[in-house]
């Protein structure tokens, strides 16, 4: 969502979706690699193609071009308000998702919130050269300075962040004792933030992850 | 010397293209004045322009009076001299839509009908669609007649021909009637596949300018979803954002989307929205946006909804930002009231409430035009694989009509039937079969008449 935006007397005019082939392939590409490397079995495009028919249909097609070369993994595309309806009667059918950038910001957050929210979503952000991991979805757990002063903000997201980080800088074995320990720190029950429905401080749950580290 | 032959080469094209731009505004305003205030659509080359109705000249040379909202020449203007000329078919395409747009009446809405007594019949016009249209239909007809609804319908179908007056297959007579009757009902219509003429819902959109479409979610007591405390309404603008269909090839692989806002519709569904939460007797109301990116854009929303907030203070208002509301959505829908957004939003907004009740299936929705027209419809599919099989589920096209009975004031009856059709979805004992039961249309309405 960029480009030239403009304020003609009562009326606001922008540029709002500029799609082009070559980003669209390129995101194509790492969500059919990314599902290859890690075992996934199905890739859906989320779209709006019936009425942005130009744009979304670029970005379809290009999709589509990067599917035929992967024959083992499903490829199927869904419109994003049906995409959103589904997500929260059945998430259980989605697999690995590629959007373009504002749906993919609306997804996102709707599948972080029946996951359990922004919390214990992590996520990264991946270039050519460089890659920056942070929280997956970024509503709500930001900024907040009361959650700060009493020590109730979830590290969990942070540090499944910082697991996908070590993943990508080819350290599997620590990466996977890292995310053990937080997914058994988590399933245990007794040292939870606010968020998840517990009482514990930031300092307790990170505690209790470096204890659950063999 | 190449230099100074490509400026003044230039020059002059663009000034080409302004004279023959001051041509059209030119020719664009003096037919304006002659024709009524109803969109009829583009002018179809070859065929003679619809008549106007006789008294619309009245009405529009009273619209037509330019106040500080409605300066279409210097919009215009701005417009030609600050898009690039590359743009300029964009740009004359936004402009007619401008020009065309400012014609109807601004914010004051009439939503408030007088009727004289309950009991002369109110003519409704009824759409029943393709598909399971025609079942559900019936049984919403067979459910009023048995509450003694004072209604007259209507009946008007999909043709099978292109009328060229409308440019697709919606008769110009159907919309007539619509646009007499001013209350409607529609049941899902298929759009036949192929080229050369609008989509149905686009065409009842633009020629009865919808500008509102309002979807009521609330939780069914009964039918349960992972969510039992939903109850909320969705409004959310139908005419512009990001579906004004401007799209264009830049070059080969770079394509741009034109988003447009502009303040008369924001202006025009904030104002309904408040009003709805007034007479609803709600308390809040969110506007949903995402001007952090969008500055000027969902900026202009924002104010325009501000501004109306200001008319209402004792209805609360915020501003939710769009991820951090489907966030909120899906954690904890409780947290929600009235949600107004422009169209976009409101199009994935307003499906994920409907997935958290249930499903299309179950979800009313009444479209709000100009002049207080409200058609109210069905927004499920025809499901054509079950058509004709008595196994549709006619809850959607109910509770519209429920909507349709709310909005002509007759609220005695419509909280009647509603009671009725969640009390029945409630006892589980007839429910049909997308709602996991295994009873026919037939049984199920019949069981909503016992109820009454």
């Amino acid at each position: 969502m960029r480009g030239l935006s403009m304020r003609l007397f009562l009326v606001s005019l922008r540029v709002f979706m500029v799609i082009t082939k070559f980003c669209s392939e390129r995101i194509a590409k790492y969500a059919f690699e990314y599902a290859y490397l890690n075992n996934r079995k199905k890739v859906t495009a989320v779209h709006k193609a019936n009425i942005m028919k130009l744009a979304d249909g670029l970005f379809l097609e290009s999709c589509r071009e990067v599917a035929k070369k992967y024959p083992g993994i499903t490829y199927n595309e869904i419109i994003v308000d049906n995409c959103c309806m589904q997500l929260v009667a059945k998430p259980e059918q989605f697999d690995v998702m590629v959007t373009p950038n504002l749906y993919g910001n609306l997804v996102a957050n709707t599948a972080a919130g029946i996951a359990g929210g922004t919390g214990v979503m992590p996520g990264g952000n991946v270039g050519a050269d460089h890659a920056v991991f942070e929280q997956g979805a970024s509503a709500g757990n930001v900024g907040k300075d009361k959650i700060v002063r009493e020590n109730k903000a979830n590290p969990v997201a942070l540090l499944l962040s910082s697991a996908m980080m070590l993943r990508h800088l080819q350290f599997p074995s620590f990466a996977d004792r890292l995310e053990t320990a937080v997914k058994r720190v988590i399933s245990e029950g007794n040292c939870r933030t606010k968020d998840l429905g517990g009482q514990s401080t930031t300092q307790q749950v990170v505690d209790a992850v470096i204890a659950n580290l063999e | 010397m190449a230099f100074v032959i490509y400026i003044s080469f230039s020059a002059i094209l663009l000034l080409l293209i302004v004279a023959i731009a001051f041509y059209l505004i030119g020719r664009k305003i003096g037919r304006r004045e002659g024709t009524s205030q109803l969109h009829y659509g583009p002018p179809l080359a070859g065929m003679p322009a619809p008549a106007p109705p006789q008294k619309a000249t009245a009405e529009s040379s009273k619209n037509f009076s330019p106040n500080a909202e409605s300066l279409p020449l210097e919009s215009f203007l701005c417009v030609l001299l600050v898009l690039e000329v590359e743009e300029m078919t964009m740009a004359a395409t936004f402009a007619k839509r401008l020009i065309g747009s400012r014609s109807t009446s601004t914010a004051t809405t009439s939503v408030a009908r007088a009727f004289c007594s309950s009991t002369t019949p109110i003519t409704a016009t009824l759409f029943p669609g393709d598909g399971i249209g025609p079942e559900i239909a019936e049984s919403v007809k067979k459910v009023f007649t048995t509450a003694g609804v004072p209604i007259d319908w209507e009946e008007h179908f999909v043709g099978t021909e292109i009328d060229p007056r409308t440019q697709s297959f919606l008769t110009w007579e159907s919309l007539e009637s619509v646009r007499r009757n001013k209350v409607g009902l529609k049941g899902p219509m298929a759009t036949p596949i192929g080229k050369g003429h609008r989509s149905l819902n686009l065409t009842l959109r633009k020629e009865l300018n919808l500008y509102a479409n309002v979807r009521p979610c609330y939780s069914l007591p009964g039918y349960k979803t992972r969510y039992d405390d939903v109850n909320l309404i969705t409004i959310r603008e139908n005419t512009e954002g990001e579906y004004s269909g401007l799209e264009h090839q830049v070059v080969r692989g770079v394509v741009e989307s034109l988003k447009i806002i502009t303040r008369q519709a924001s202006l025009r569904v904030a104002e309904y929205a408040f009003h709805y939460a007034k007479t609803h007797g709600r308390e809040r109301v969110s506007a949903i946006h995402k001007a952090n990116i969008m500055q000027k854009t969902d900026g202009l929303f924002l104010k325009c909804c501000r501004e109306v907030a200001e008319k209402y203070p004792e209805i609360t208002y915020e501003e939710v930002v769009i991820d951090n509301c489907c966030m909120m959505l899906v954690k904890n829908p409780a947290l929600f009231d009235v949600l107004v957004m422009p169209n976009l939003y409101g199009d994935i907004i307003s499906d994920l409430c409907a997935g958290l009740v249930g499903g299309l299936g179950l979800t009313p929705s009444c479209n709000i035009g100009e002049d207080g027209v409200a058609l109210a419809e069905a927004v499920h599919g025809s499901a054509p694989d079950i058509a004709g099989k008595n196994l549709a589920n006619p809850t959607a096209l109910l509770l519209s009509g429920v909507m349709m009975l709310r909005h002509l004031k007759l609220n005695e009856q419509a909280e009647q039937i509603h009671r009725a059709i969640i009390n029945t979805i409630a006892e589980g004992k007839y429910r049909t079969a997308d709602l996991g039961g295994s009873s026919t249309t037939t049984d199920f309405t019949k069981a909503i008449c016992d109820h009454l």
